[in-house]
């Protein structure tokens, strides 16, 4: 009779462990020591043995009356090893079981669980399916961005009609969210880019002897351009993400829908307030990024280039007219309506999983920056043919 | 190997087994409010302690005080005889592995399908062949009454009930000696906190569990429940059999065990 121990350990620690007695044809397998999830890895790979060690027997007796403790891991492996000798045309059983592992068996008793295995699709066949899949997403985000621009609009006019309706409290809230609290790092990030700004014109145009133009270069790209694009790029990842994730986790709470079945609007209560904050406080933001911009740019001008502070201003009066100001402000509006809505949209579009939180908000942020410069290049264009 | 023939029954059914969980003079403290308040208690290897007390005294609060999840102010805890205070980050896992928990939301991973929630533990602590894990998996699925082919869901597919049902699965995934359900049964129907309550006693028999159980089921503390503790004041007011609870002449435990609802469940199933 040979035990297997496998690799020694300490004395006091106890291993599964198992014997085979053999009598003709008939084998009995004696299990000892703890067959629980502790040694689980073991535990497999003695079972995973038994049928070779058992070769030649058919008639298996299982002992289990040696074993310290059973639990459902030990047990369904060992019944596991029954079923598969019943399988192969061994009769196998068990003897000496105490009334626990009796209980314990009978509610592991070993069954296929596992089903068929799924045949694998070909991989042509998933790549074409992911890319009908993109194809079919994106007509859905268009029509889906599409109808909730309607139904904006829907809420718009109704408050309109009822100007008691609409909440300014949240206005006010989200104001102050949106615009007060973005003040110091849009315009610190904006004085930085007129820094730069400033700072390559005068490297490149001195080549030139052209310095003095730099402060044309600067006003008329900060209003322009650079001003409403840094400001709407940063609030797309400052407060789009944060709506998206907002409406998002009110979404996977079941908020939205208690709002619905109380006869709220959710686009009244969440959607309008943050909207039209964003459509507030984006051209004011828009405002301080111009004048820092423009500043950073004075301040290089005025140490780097040589520019002092009164042939700045003088020449800057000549450069830019109101309507190279209004260019840049009008824009933001639009900017503030697009990622508003977008990231409304997928904010609404979060299911209940933390991971579609996160995948929605990234989508969120991605979206509103790629339309805002999207916007960005069809007013150029409209500008231009308008001559403005 | 004679003496792999000895094995330890530890667990053998003696009427006054050793302290699995002991908790003495525990203080829990929020700012000024003491949720806990000098508080003793001992759970039993192989019990099953039904755990009561008025919404908001602070039920849950001690659970996630031994389970470490809230920072206690004083006093002492031991798991397994060791007190959780002066161990190491190493025995601390053992100790953790051999533990499991039932949150009262489930708290299953939204991430992850109602199978791979339950091979969670067994990922991170065994090293299994994926057929054995898949299988345990299902297993444990099918212990807790669900189908097989609820593997694949997501947890955000699943009703409230059956959310219970896969975040036992998932406690019960290492096989642990001791599982904290925090509520198992509310949001359960009848016959569902029934077929609860069975599981818990047939697991504790086969398993020798231990089972700390918070719950508000009269049923659950009739049906299943060795001891019960209640909890007033951060102090457990009293712990005994559901004769005890029935006998004590506290105000709070006179109205939960002998109004309406109690009287009728008295009336349905006299005292075993």
């Amino acid at each position: 009779m040979a035990l297997k121990t496998g690799r020694a350990r300490g004395p006091d620690v106890m291993e599964p462990e198992f014997a085979i007695e053999r009598h003709g044809g008939e084998a009995r397998l004696i299990l000892a020591g703890p067959w629980t999830t502790v040694d689980a890895e073991r535990i497999e790979r003695l079972a995973d043995g038994f049928a070779t060690d058992l070769k030649g027997a058919t008639r298996v007796l299982i002992d289990l009356s040696r074993v310290g403790r059973l639990d459902t891991l030990g047990a369904w492996v060992v019944d596991r090893a029954r079923a598969t000798f019943q399988a192969s045309g061994v009769d196998a059983g068990y003897v000496n079981l105490t009334q626990e592992q009796k209980i314990l068996l009978n509610e592991v008793t070993y069954r296929d669980v596992l089903g068929k295995p799924q045949p694998a699709q070909s991989q042509a066949v998933d790549i074409l399916a992911d890319v009908g899949q993109a194809m079919v997403g994106s007509w859905r985000d268009l029509v889906g961005g599409t109808s909730f621009l309607g139904a904006l609009v829907a809420a718009i006019g109704r408050v309109l009609r009822n100007p008691s309706k609409f909440r300014f409290t949240p206005l006010v809230f989200h104001l102050e969210a949106v615009g007060l609290r973005s003040v110091p790092i849009i315009a610190l990030i904006s004085f930085l880019v007129g820094c730069i700004v400033a700072q390559q014109g005068i490297f490149q145009l001195r080549k030139f002897g052209a310095t003095p133009f730099v402060v044309d270069l600067i006003g008329i790209l900060a209003l322009r351009e650079l001003g409403v694009l840094l400001t709407s790029i940063m609030i797309a990842g400052r407060s789009g993400s944060a709506f998206t994730a907002e409406i998002g986790s009110m979404k996977m709470r079941e908020e939205i829908d208690a709002l619905r079945v109380m006869g709220l609007d959710p686009i009244e209560v969440l959607v309008l307030p943050r909207i039209f904050a964003l459509m507030i406080a984006l051209p004011l933001l828009t405002f301080v990024a111009d004048i820092a911009s423009l500043f950073g740019g004075g301040v290089v001008a005025w140490i780097y280039g040589s520019i002092s502070q009164d042939v700045y201003l003088d020449r800057l009066r000549n450069a830019v007219a109101l309507n190279t100001f209004l260019v840049g402000l009008i824009k933001a509006p639009f900017m503030a309506l697009v990622i508003g809505v977008i990231a409304c949209i997928e904010g609404l579009a979060v299911k209940g999983s933390a991971e579609s939180l996160g995948r929605q908000v990234t989508a969120s942020v991605v979206k509103s920056i790629f339309m805002v410069i999207v916007v960005d290049g069809l007013f150029a264009m409209f500008f231009a043919a308008i001559k403005y | 190997m004679s003496e792999a023939a000895a094995p330890a029954v530890e667990d053998a059914k003696t009427p006054d087994r050793e302290a699995i969980i002991r908790v003495r003079d525990l203080v829990v403290a929020f700012g000024e409010k003491r949720v806990m308040n000098g508080l003793n208690l001992d759970v039993r290897r192989g019990e099953i302690l039904g755990f009561v007390g008025a919404s908001g005294a602070g039920k849950s609060v001690l659970t996630r005080t031994i389970l470490g999840l809230v920072q206690k102010q004083s006093g002492t805890i031991e798991v397994f005889g060791e007190s959780l205070d002066d161990i190491s980050p190493q025995r601390r896992r053992a100790i953790e592995r051999r533990w499991g928990v039932l949150f009262q939301q489930g708290a299953l991973f939204s991430s992850l399908n109602v199978k791979q929630n339950v091979q969670v533990p067994m990922r991170e602590y065994l090293k299994l062949s994926p057929r054995l894990m898949d299988e345990l998996a299902i297993l444990k699925l099918e212990m807790v009454g669900l189908k097989a082919d609820v593997g694949g869901k997501n947890p955000s597919e699943l009703s409230g009930g059956m959310i219970k049902r896969v975040a036992l699965a998932r406690a019960l995934s290492l096989d642990p000696d001791i599982v904290f359900l925090d509520e198992p049964t509310s949001g359960l129907d009848p016959i569902g906190a029934q077929d609860f309550d069975e599981l818990i006693a047939t697991l504790q028999k086969t398993l020798g569990l231990t089972v700390f159980m918070v719950t508000h089921d009269l049923g659950s503390l009739y049906s299943v429940c060795d001891r019960i503790a209640a909890l007033g004041d951060g102090k457990v007011i009293a712990v005994g059999a559901i004769e005890t609870m029935l006998e004590s002449r506290d105000p709070w435990l006179q109205a939960y065990f002998h109004g309406k609802r109690a009287q009728s469940l008295v009336g349905a199933e006299p005292a075993r």
